[in-house]
């Protein structure tokens, strides 16, 4: 037992901290990335959590609490993408890329005009990556909070969100508002992508939302039951991957531990791998009233 | 503002303009936006670890770029592709972490690979970014009817025996080369912001594939220039006037449509593109009416 956990690894304040920030970010982040995954919305994903960066890079320039900024960043450029989001899957790539692009230069100037006033290089670094081992336990009510009502809001939409994910127009013709739904949606993962974006980084938050989820619609058909798979599967990349950077302390090079991020993110790779071996199941049965000209994949 | 340094900064930021407004065009026209921003965000990693075992970063970059462009081609095949993509870029970062934390040294690098050096061009580096861009521009030149041709209409491309997964991994691959070969100088941000912004403005504006290349690769020229001048008087980064300056091209362009729509709708309805038409049509008619039960086409149960 103990050469799995190490001495101590349960007694560390920073390392509870990550247990406990990291099964937040991991459960919300798979339960709303099923979504984002049978929506086609990875691009968003990975462009709200870059987005928020800015945000956060912006919010430090003025001297803002940098959650203010992450979160303020994340829904304003969900609100914008939204508006010249076009319907097909295609058009709203290049809605969301240009976006991204707008707010990738302000990160630029923001970490510049950073940079001047505190000459510390390193920012840009930080808020790619993150770090888990150095979050403090302060903002942990807030995460934990805003975790709560991102998953709160999927969840009361779940129903009317699956069916306007999978048919569009079946669910227009049903009398739901589509555009409304999806902005709401939109706005919850921006929540919850920023979030995981200020305590984990940008790439670890991208890697939780996609990975587990893709994996977890591999191996079920049922949404619900993908929920849960993708939550738990999540959370166990998640906390395995703090133990190993944990121990890692004593791999070579010495005395130099390998970043959480590294972990995870291989853990959730090889999982989505594994899921290869059995044999994958549509979600919806192609349609033939589904014509490619209408809506390509 | 026109030294000779500068003329370093001038000449080289034109070839990635226009690099970056042809290869762009396609990305925007085949939905590639993804891939685009995740090749050479991941490529980045790839010089992280070439500067660890000591290589020149270029190996690294076109090492990651490469490898990064194969794996969301080869495995988009089989799954969704942008899963793939996220994942194939989750990985090249998380190996990028690892690479930085071990060598511990390199985040000062990791500003100038993201936000790019373009006023530190010295006259070495002209030449081959020069030779580099006319290679990419004739890659996508000498395939541009293949491109075209899988881009618009797969099906047909198909039943034609022209390989849509074989054009795909080749258009993936020049993207790749193109955009991190040219990281070190430009970075990664910039490339990305100057590849879709340009390309959206220009197809929203036309129709036409060759005016709407002609016209990216104008308004990416327009943007560089502009962001030039711009940050060489202010000193701000040239990122952020490429970033801004690109989406505001893209509004004005999408407005610009707006308006002429407007405009044509008093006109006697003459179809621009037949093709567009046709599509047009056919999808009003599968898409059921709000309200009413039991309209042909509805894909109920």
């Amino acid at each position: 037992m103990h050469y799995l956990f190490e001495p101590g690894l349960f007694a560390s304040g920073p390392v509870r901290t990550a247990l406990l920030v990291g099964a937040v970010v991991a459960v919300t982040s798979g339960i709303i990335g099923v979504f984002t995954v049978i929506r086609g919305q990875s691009f968003a994903g990975h462009s709200l959590a870059d987005v928020a960066t800015t945000g956060g890079s912006g919010a430090f320039l003025v001297g803002l609490n940098q959650f203010w900024g992450f979160l303020a960043a994340g829904v304003a450029a969900a609100g914008l993408m939204e508006a010249i989001g076009v319907q097909r899957r295609r058009g709203r790539d290049v809605a969301t890329g240009v976006v991204l692009g707008a707010a990738l230069g302000m990160a630029a100037l923001f970490l510049y005009l950073d940079t001047q006033q505190t000459s510390t290089t390193g920012a840009s670094f930080t808020v790619l990556f993150g770090s888990m081992f150095v979050i403090s336990p302060d903002s942990v009510p807030a995460l934990v909070a805003s975790g709560v009502v991102a998953v709160v809001t999927v969840a009361v939409l779940a129903r009317v969100l699956l069916l306007t994910s999978l048919s569009s127009d079946l669910a227009r013709a049903r009398g739901v508002n589509v555009r409304l739904v999806g902005a709401v949606y939109l706005i919850a993962l921006a929540v919850s992508v920023s979030l995981s974006a200020v305590a984990i980084g940008a790439v670890l938050s991208t890697a939780l939302l996609i990975g587990p989820s893709a994996t977890a619609l591999r191996l079920t058909k049922s949404p619900i039951r993908a929920m849960a798979a993708s939550a738990v599967t999540g959370l166990a990349a998640t906390w395995l991957g703090i133990v190993l950077a944990y121990d890692s302390y004593y791999w070579p090079p010495h005395g130099h531990g390998w970043p959480v991020s590294f972990f995870v993110v291989a853990l959730v790779l090889a999982g989505y791998l594994l899921s290869y071996a059995r044999k994958p199941r549509r979600l919806v049965p192609r349609s033939p009233h589904e014509g490619a000209e209408c809506s390509p994949a | 503002m026109f030294s000779g340094l500068m003329m370093n900064t001038w000449i080289t930021a034109s070839v990635v303009a226009v690099i970056a407004g042809v290869v762009g065009f396609f990305a925007v026209l085949r939905g590639s936006t993804f891939a685009a921003h995740a090749i050479p965000n991941g490529a980045f990693a790839g010089a992280a670890g070439a500067s660890l075992i000591g290589i020149n970063v270029i190996w690294g970059l076109a090492v990651f770029a490469v490898g990064g462009a194969l794996g969301i081609g080869a495995l988009g095949r089989k799954a969704r592709h942008d899963v793939v993509t996220a994942l194939t870029l989750v990985l090249m970062l998380g190996l990028g972490a690892l690479f930085v934390s071990v060598s511990s040294q390199y985040a000062q690098e990791a500003y100038s690979l993201l936000f790019g050096e373009v006023f530190g061009v010295s006259s070495g580096e002209v030449l081959p970014i020069v030779g580099l861009g006319v290679a990419a521009a004739a890659a996508i030149v000498l395939a541009f009817r293949r491109l075209m041709l899988t881009s618009a209409l797969p099906e047909v491309a198909d039943a034609r025996g022209v390989s849509t997964r074989g054009t795909e991994l080749y258009f993936l691959i020049v993207m790749a080369l193109a955009t991190s070969m040219t990281i070190p100088v430009v970075g990664a941000l910039l490339m990305f912001s100057l590849m879709i912004g340009p390309a959206a403005a220009a197809r929203a504006v036309t129709a036409r594939p060759g005016v709407a290349m002609a016209l990216s690769v104008v308004i990416a020229l327009v943007t560089v220039w502009l962001s030039i001048a711009l940050s060489y008087r202010t000193n701000w980064p040239l990122g952020f006037f490429v970033g801004v300056a690109g989406a505001a091209f893209y509004l004005l362009a999408q407005m610009s449509k707006r308006f002429s729509r407007l405009r044509l709708r008093s006109r006697p309805a003459v179809p621009r593109s037949h093709r567009n038409r046709h599509r047009a049509d056919r999808c009003r008619l599968a898409r059921p009416r709000p309200r009413s039960p039991g309209s042909p086409g509805t894909s109920g149960r």
